[in-house]
């Protein structure tokens, strides 16, 4: 059997979520940002860092903030031997950690940078290294760092980013971007191949005359396996459309402003959304029919037909496919 | 066996806006919580469970965001759900919510719904593009407006019925300090000379993007008794789905809603949804869809639920109100705006609606949402007396 | 919570694994397993009143993944159908809720998830707080390792005695045809293998799985009918922790200790248990909280250290009580399923067969 189809995928919000941070975490990445750390005390007297905005016990709003640290003590760790590039802000290996700092009941998550897994251990004594350009931003604490017994933590430096502003920190913008390879699946895959041979392959159910295109792999209305390919006609009838005068957000959307319509190709029993082309918007009309466009170098990918032209046939009647509008 | 009685103690939301830069997610959601719990006169110790609601966790980029919620919510050590239907999640949220109660599981729940929209764009959100499709489509307005026309051609509607609701539902909204949008220069002018985005949808025909959050308390018999407020009484809960595309749907006016209304109606003992209700939140996230929801809901006949609009049936003094509180084309926080649609209909049938209160004859309302293509539905009519 | 008024036995499971599926999409994922539920329950789709899933749109790298999941479920004529984000166990408890009211009298409930896609431990790091935690990107590796690093801490249990439940788990794989990761290894063989996320081995870490598992559920009347020994559903509860992780004792789980309260678990003996534990320590961690004795057999399938697929692993871990149940091998079962950063939510299900 042939390769199953596959293709890299990137699920990114383009620059990153604008993420407002509200009270209890605005005053914790002021107190990083101004090199301080910062928790709440909570209902049971408990200081909890980072602060919270609720109590964890009772929900209670909690406004009793006080500084804690700077030293600290790890209670757990785990050592990374290869951190993630545009992931991880250290890029040598590194430890995640649990540090308690000194005047905290609770403990934080964060980095350790020790050099060595060996130097780890529970129980441990750390201080802040601070970054030296700070923005309100979880890693302006940059990591915490082994703290020798007689040692005193250093105190962050004067805050070397001229941009930032010494109000209390509102928002923050996350960055995230994830990869994917995703598979076709079965039916898709076999749709995909003949378009790249300029051909476009359905599929139906046993047992059931209704041709599904683009076949999405079952017949949704029994949740029964499409396996028998129907080839359907390149030809079709506009059931419905818009025309759309926004722009896409990805730069292979259309020029605006484009048609995008529901075809019913000739021997499918359900309608396709494709591009209109070939006329101007404001005379494409429900019925008009058309025929597919295809790319110069077709290939698997839905993007082989580029958009549908018009036949120059009368349009079909209503009647003929108002059951699929 | 049957489901027990069950109502709404307490409604609860956020003010609706493009972006609330002074919250967390967190912060915007216990808002709409806490005003709930104060309107049901409960702390959070009374709560037995939490049921949370929202759209696609790539509008906040947060996987499962509930899970980070938890305390925030006052959920800790409690059962806490989390559900997610497509556009129609603040709908079958709340049932899912009124199903602990009606399945004597618990006494108090706690149900909220939210989207914070201002954390990513909800146009990227709800169309990122996948392999092996083409980017056709922008935002959901160009899969729906296909299905509009397709309404105008099949019901010979005229082409103004759509901007009598966009400005019918933004008038109202002036009565609602909660809703996102408040336009007092609205008019049909404005609406057709605003920008066309997916033909026949003008910019003003269609919802806002909103950060905002719902929520509900949901008590027992014994609760909604010893309520110190007016409670609004769960007269009927209903679900349907149906696959996106399938030979032989109607995308239009899809069996699934009509399944779904003759459902709730019949458990409601609603005969004419017209005369039988004193108003309807219904979800209309694109001004057309007033009058589709109108003849899928079974308040007129197929083919006549642009007369109701445009005989001004649907207004605030015709004989049917629907959405007084201004909508989702006033306010759309997506995964909250069906839950907000549940909860204004309780605080009509409560008489808590403030100016955009309707006058109760029957004491029975509609909320409704919808969601994916137009396939999924949740649906239910709340009373001000309790059920017989 | 306890028992529920209608008594509701399982009466239909299959599940479908994979270690990297690159053949099928999740629709045709599903489709086996649907049909193989409905097959092994004798039911056909049209008897089914309530329909539900659990899934997560972020293992497949876009929104809405659920919506084209149902078209594998033959939503036709439209069904009573709902949703959950999160394991396909909490949809169950949403059937049971579902049946319970009286609305319902069945229903089929499936999960599905690919998590070989995408970086599946780099996602549900994502699953952490979004303002100080997730932007330092802890992995769902990195977290489990803090909670067993902090759980051996607190505890006399040592390496080995993860590796011991590693040695076991992929031992008892070797029977289960649906695990994808078997081997009969001893756990000194295992504890002589690179430590990879201290305290962590490979051999303690859940291996990436592709797969769907379905499950139906009835009222004793349609169970008694169809189904020779149905296993019943003697009590269901789950509970959640705030997630924090350093607001919580790492060393045990109180959101389980909770949940076995709330389905009785201590009500009777425990023939055997499958409890949603992908890395080792966390089923001493959960074996402890749902207070079973060392008599209880743990993981016979090989549990999610055999095979994870992730937003079906807890639902599977119903399944496989309920298999043993209705083959009588065993009388009385705990399943167990999790979510969340270092177990932070926490269901527990009581299965049990007529005397």
């Amino acid at each position: 059997m042939t390769a199953p189809l596959m293709q890299h995928h990137i699920l990114e919000y383009p620059g990153g979520y604008t993420r407002s941070v509200g009270p209890a975490v605005g005053r914790y990445l002021s107190g990083l940002r101004d090199g301080h750390i910062v928790g709440v005390t909570g209902s049971d007297g408990r200081v909890l860092v980072p602060p919270t905005g609720y109590d964890p016990v009772t929900a209670a709003t909690l406004e009793d903030y006080v500084p804690v640290g700077p030293a600290g003590t790890v209670t757990a760790f785990t050592w990374v031997n290869q951190p993630r590039p545009g992931k991880h802000h250290l890029t040598h290996p590194f430890a995640f950690a649990l540090v308690r700092p000194d005047g905290s009941d609770t403990a934080m998550l964060h980095v350790v940078d020790a050099g060595s897994p060996d130097a780890m251990s529970i129980g441990m004594r750390v201080a802040p290294r601070w970054a030296p350009a700070r923005r309100g931003y979880v890693t302006d604490l940059e990591a915490w760092v082994p703290l020798a017994d007689g040692e005193t933590p250093v105190p962050a430096p004067p805050n070397t980013n001229e941009d930032v502003s010494t109000e209390p920190v509102t928002g923050i913008v996350t960055p995230i971007s994830l990869a994917y390879d995703i598979n076709a699946g079965v039916a898709a895959s076999k749709y995909l191949r003949a378009l790249s041979e300029k051909r476009i392959v359905g599929q139906r159910a046993k047992g059931s005359d209704d041709v599904y295109v683009p076949p999405r792999g079952t017949d949704p209305t029994t949740g029964a396996p499409t396996e028998i390919e129907v080839e359907v006609g390149q030809v079709g009838t506009v059931t419905t459309y818009c025309v759309v005068n926004i722009p896409g957000l990805s730069e292979n959307s259309p020029e605006i402003p484009y048609v995008c319509a529901q075809i019913l190709l000739d021997g499918a029993h359900t309608a396709w959304f494709g591009l209109v082309q070939g006329l101007p918007a404001d005379e494409v009309r429900m019925g008009v029919r058309v025929r597919a466009v295809w790319a110069d170098d077709p290939g698997p990918d839905a993007r082989s037909i580029k958009w549908f032209e018009p036949t120059g046939e009368p349009d079909a009647p209503y009647d003929d496919y108002k059951a699929y509008a | 066996m049957s489901a027990l009685r069950t109502a709404v103690i307490g409604v609860g939301q956020t003010r609706h806006v493009v972006a609330r830069h002074d919250v967390s997610i967190a912060g915007l959601v216990r808002e709409a919580a806490e005003e709930a719990l104060v309107d049901a006169n409960m702390d959070w110790a009374d709560i037995d469970a939490v049921v949370i609601g929202k759209a696609p966790d790539m509008f906040e980029g947060v996987v499962m965001p509930e899970l980070y919620l938890a305390d925030a919510l006052g959920a800790v050590g409690k059962p806490m759900l989390r559900v997610h239907t497509a556009g129609s999640v603040g709908g079958s949220t709340a049932i899912v919510a009124a199903k602990l109660v009606m399945a004597g599981i618990h006494e108090r729940v706690l149900t909220v719904a939210f989207e914070k929209q201002s954390e990513s764009n909800a146009t990227w959100g709800l169309t990122v593009e996948m392999p092996f499709s083409s980017p056709l489509v922008a935002g959901a307005g160009g899969y729906f407006a296909p299905l509009i026309r397709a309404y105008i051609r099949r019901s010979g509607a005229p082409t103004h019925i759509g901007h009598l609701v966009a400005v019918k539902d933004r008038l109202n909204a002036l009565h609602n300090p909660k809703a996102h949008l408040h336009l007092p220069d609205i008019d049909l002018a404005t609406v057709a000379e605003s920008f066309l985005l997916w033909e026949p949808l003008r910019y003003l025909d269609v919802c806002p993007s909103s950060d905002g959050a719902m929520a509900l308390v949901i008590g027992s018999e014994q609760v909604a008794k010893n309520a110190t407020g007016p409670v609004a009484w769960i007269h009927g809960t209903a679900m349907r789905s149906e696959p996106t595309m399938f030979a032989g749907r109607d995308q239009v006016n899809p069996l699934a809603g009509r399944k779904c209304a003759a459902d709730v109606y019949a458990q409601a003992g609603i005969k004419d949804p017209r005369k039988d209700f004193d108003c309807a939140e219904v979800y209309v996230p694109f001004s057309w869809y007033e009058p589709m929801w109108l003849e899928n809901l079974g308040f007129c006949a197929e083919g006549d639920g642009w007369k109701l609009t445009e005989q001004g049936a649907t207004a605030m003094d015709g004989d049917i109100p629907w959405n007084p509180s201004g909508g989702v084309l006033s306010s759309n926080p997506i995964g909250a705006s069906g839950m907000i649609r549940f909860g204004e209909a309780a605080q009509q049938v409560r008489g808590r609606a403030g100016d955009y209160q309707v006058p109760l004859h029957t004491g029975l309302a509609l909320g409704h949402a919808y969601g994916g293509g137009s396939q999924f539905f949740s649906m239910w009519v709340v009373g001000a007396s309790q059920p017989q | 919570m306890g028992s529920g008024i209608r008594e509701v036995a399982v009466v239909g499971f299959a599940q479908l694994t994979a270690l990297e599926d690159r053949e099928h999409n999740e629709v045709e994922l599903i489709i086996p397993a649907v049909q193989g539920a409905l097959a092994d329950a004798g039911m056909e789709r049209h008897e089914i009143g309530f329909t539900i899933s659990g899934s997560c749109d972020y293992l497949s790298g876009g929104p809405f993944t659920f919506v084209s999941g149902l078209d594998a479920a033959g939503a036709w004529p439209p069904v009573k159908e709902s949703h959950v984000e999160m394991d396909a166990a909490w949809a169950l408890y949403e059937a049971w809720v579902a049946i319970q009211t009286g609305d319902v009298d069945s229903a089929l409930i499936y999960g599905f998830g690919k998590s070989s896609l995408g970086d599946l431990h780099e996602i549900m790091g994502l699953q952490a707080d979004p303002y100080v935690v997730a932007p330092l990107w802890p992995s769902m590796v990195d977290m489990a390792a803090l909670q067993a690093s902090a759980f051996l801490a607190a505890t006399d249990y040592t390496e080995s005695d993860l590796c011991a439940i590693a040695a076991r788990s992929r031992r008892a794989a070797v029977d289960n045809p649906y695990a994808v990761r078997v081997e009969d290894a001893t756990a000194q063989e295992l504890l002589a293998r690179p430590v990879t996320h201290t305290p962590l081995r490979d051999s303690d870490i859940a291996p990436i799985t592709d797969g769907s598992a379905a499950i139906i559920i009835a009222t004793r009347e349609i169970a008694d009918a169809r189904c020779e020994r149905p296993a019943y559903i003697r009590g269901i509860d789950h509970r959640v922790d705030a997630q924090g992780l350093g607001l919580r004792d790492l060393a045990t789980s109180a959101s389980t200790k909770l949940a076995a309260q709330g389905a009785g678990v201590s009500n009777g003996p425990v023939d055997v248990a499958e409890i949603h534990a992908q890395f080792s320590h966390e089923e001493l961690i959960l074996k402890e909280a749902l207070g079973l004795d060392d008599a209880v057999v743990v993981n016979p399938s090989g549990g999610p250290l055999g095979a994870n697929p992730v937003m079906a692993t807890g639902l599977i871990r119903i399944g496989e009580v309920a298999a043993r149940i209705r083959s009588g091998s065993a009388n009385r079962g705990v399943a167990h399923a999790s979510q969340g950063p270092c177990l932070q939510q926490n269901l527990v299900c009581v299965l049990e067969g007529d005397q």
